[in-house]
């Protein structure tokens, strides 16, 4: 899985060197597909009968009731379980190897690590993977002036706000340079406003850095503006109730779009539809 | 200012109370006691002074007993520490027994060591060393155990090899367990290698002490007593000095 030093750069995009996957595979081919997928731990059945399809570069959210499993659909996605029943496939691969590979997972906490600068820990990936430390950070570098972060290079996570800190863990995921991402509600503990900034400032980061994207949220207007189109799931265990489009997703303005009228309708008939099966 | 005054004002109460009581004979008569058996901190003092070179000489075999105990214990408490946390085998077969065996009292095997191995330094060596390696190890496993499974995840998924977690994000999560383990090693290093010494010995801090209680120099007791405690403290010290310099981000 390691790589040696010195991966290739290219000066055309700043990010072609770091977006370099481990195993080589172009991000543009990956996708998620998930056929007949149950799982359950010892007796506690968690997902039943569960397909999914997530094309190149879509990005799905996954909304559900609290404890109905979505955080475990997330990392059996991610390679990080193996599923009871089913098969997931993810960039061509279905081993759980082959997933984590595929695809970089993004915890609910920011779980920066506190004995390593912001720069250190955005490029944790690629140190694991055996780049000198010096190349590391000029290439997370990179990406900390592209995106908002320039000048906390050398801060440490406890001298970061809230929704700096979420930053660096979101570019922490990218660098690690996967076709597929997976986020586990990565805004949840952020306050209201700095919330909705993150949201349009991951926006803006997806439109720069195209990838497949299955992010698990409890907030429905969150799931609704980031993401192409929201599966809601049912209580424990798991299943996909209805999948709805969004009418605009990721649109430059995050406020006009979530007051828009299609907005609106879409948001209350997911609401509907989670009432019915939260009750 | 006052973490150091008010303290600083307590010993020095205490050491003036038994001055008084030592020097005007009451604490001996207290004690039904003849009052060179009692002596007073001034007593004590001039002990230190006249017997300095020889006090300095078997502090020295005391202090090299603690410290290689001590540093043997750190090997192999962290070796011990991370086997069992990598292997669930060990683990099982091990902790249990480890755990049991703290209930031991090491201390009582000294004179069997003693029998063993001589007069020399190893069994010093060995009881200082066996003594230290248990808060060592099993402060810093508990360490390794307390890491954040989800921190672990974040990590498989960035590529990292179980090496590079260990390296990365368990031995660091661990150092502050690892030094209070340390710290409690080190108030044990003293007690463990005085009590090698009086199991059989001919020099040190605890050779001392038996000679100068068989010998009733009780003053010089006292000096030895006060330079044992005082090396302990700077040790512990040291470590959480030590500890402050390598643990930045608490």
């Amino acid at each position: 899985m390691r790589q040696d030093t010195n991966m290739p750069t290219t000066e055309a995009s700043d990010f072609a060197a770091v977006a370099t996957s481990p195993a080589g595979e172009s991000g543009a081919g990956a996708a998620v597909s998930i056929h007949g997928l149950a799982h359950s731990y010892s007796e506690l059945r968690t997902i039943e009968r569960l397909d999914l399809d997530v094309p190149a570069h879509g990005v799905l959210g996954l909304v559900g009731p609290s404890g109905c499993g979505k955080s475990t659909l997330l990392e059996l996605i991610a390679g990080l379980q193996d599923p009871s029943q089913g098969e997931i496939v993810v960039g061509g691969g279905v081993e759980a190897s082959s997933r984590l590979a595929h695809c970089a997972f993004m915890p609910q906490r920011d779980l920066l690590l506190p004995w390593l600068s912001a720069i250190d820990n955005a490029a944790l990936a690629l140190r694991n993977r055996g780049v000198r430390r010096d190349e590391a950070r000029r290439q997370a570098g990179r990406l900390f002036e592209r995106f908002g972060l320039a000048g906390f290079e050398r801060s440490t996570p406890a001298e970061l706000s809230g929704g700096m800190r979420q930053r660096v863990a979101f570019l922490r995921t990218l660098i690690a340079g996967k076709p597929v991402l997976a986020l586990d509600e990565p805004f949840a503990s952020l306050d209201a406003i700095t919330r909705a900034e993150m949201q349009q400032w991951l926006a803006g980061a997806l439109a720069a850095e195209p990838r497949t994207v299955v992010l698990v949220t409890h907030d429905i207007e969150e799931a609704l503006y980031l993401c192409d189109s929201v599966a809601v799931l049912s209580a424990r265990p798991a299943r996909i109730v209805e999948q709805l489009s969004a009418p605009a997703p990721r649109a430059a303005n995050r406020d006009d779009a979530v007051t828009d009228p299609a907005f609106v309708s879409v948001r209350e008939r997911a609401m509907q539809v989670l009432r019915g099966n939260a009750r | 200012m006052k973490r150091w005054l008010l303290p600083a004002a307590v010993i020095a109460g205490l050491i003036g109370a038994w001055q008084i009581a030592a020097s005007s004979g009451v604490l001996a008569d207290l004690l039904n006691l003849e009052s060179f058996l009692v002596p007073s901190p001034a007593e004590i003092a001039e002990a230190l002074w006249q017997s300095r070179s020889l006090l300095a000489e078997n502090t020295w075999v005391t202090l090299r007993e603690m410290l290689l105990g001590l540093a043997c214990a750190v090997i192999a408490g962290l070796a011990f520490a991370v086997a069992l946390h990598l292997s669930e085998n060990l683990r099982l077969a091990f902790y249990p027994l480890i755990v049991a065996s703290q209930t031991v009292p090491i201390i009582v095997i000294a004179p069997i060591l003693v029998v063993w191995f001589g007069y020399g330094i190893g069994p010093k060596l060995a009881i200082v060393a066996l003594l230290c390696f248990f808060p060592i190890a099993l402060n810093t496993y508990d360490g390794l155990r307390s890491v954040d499974p989800e921190a672990t995840k974040m990590m498989r998924s960035l590529d990292a090899s179980r090496a590079q977690i260990l390296w990365r994000v368990d031995a660091p999560s661990s150092l502050p367990y690892f030094f209070s383990g340390t710290r409690i090693a080190v108030a044990f290093a003293a007690i463990a290698a005085v009590f090698g010494e009086w199991a059989g010995s001919d020099s040190g801090l605890g050779h001392l002490m038996l000679q100068d209680n068989a010998q009733l120099e009780t003053a010089r007791l006292f000096a030895a007593v006060l330079v044992l405690s005082v090396m302990a403290i700077g040790l512990v010290g040291l470590v959480a000095l030590a500890e402050r310099r390598v643990v930045t981000w608490r």
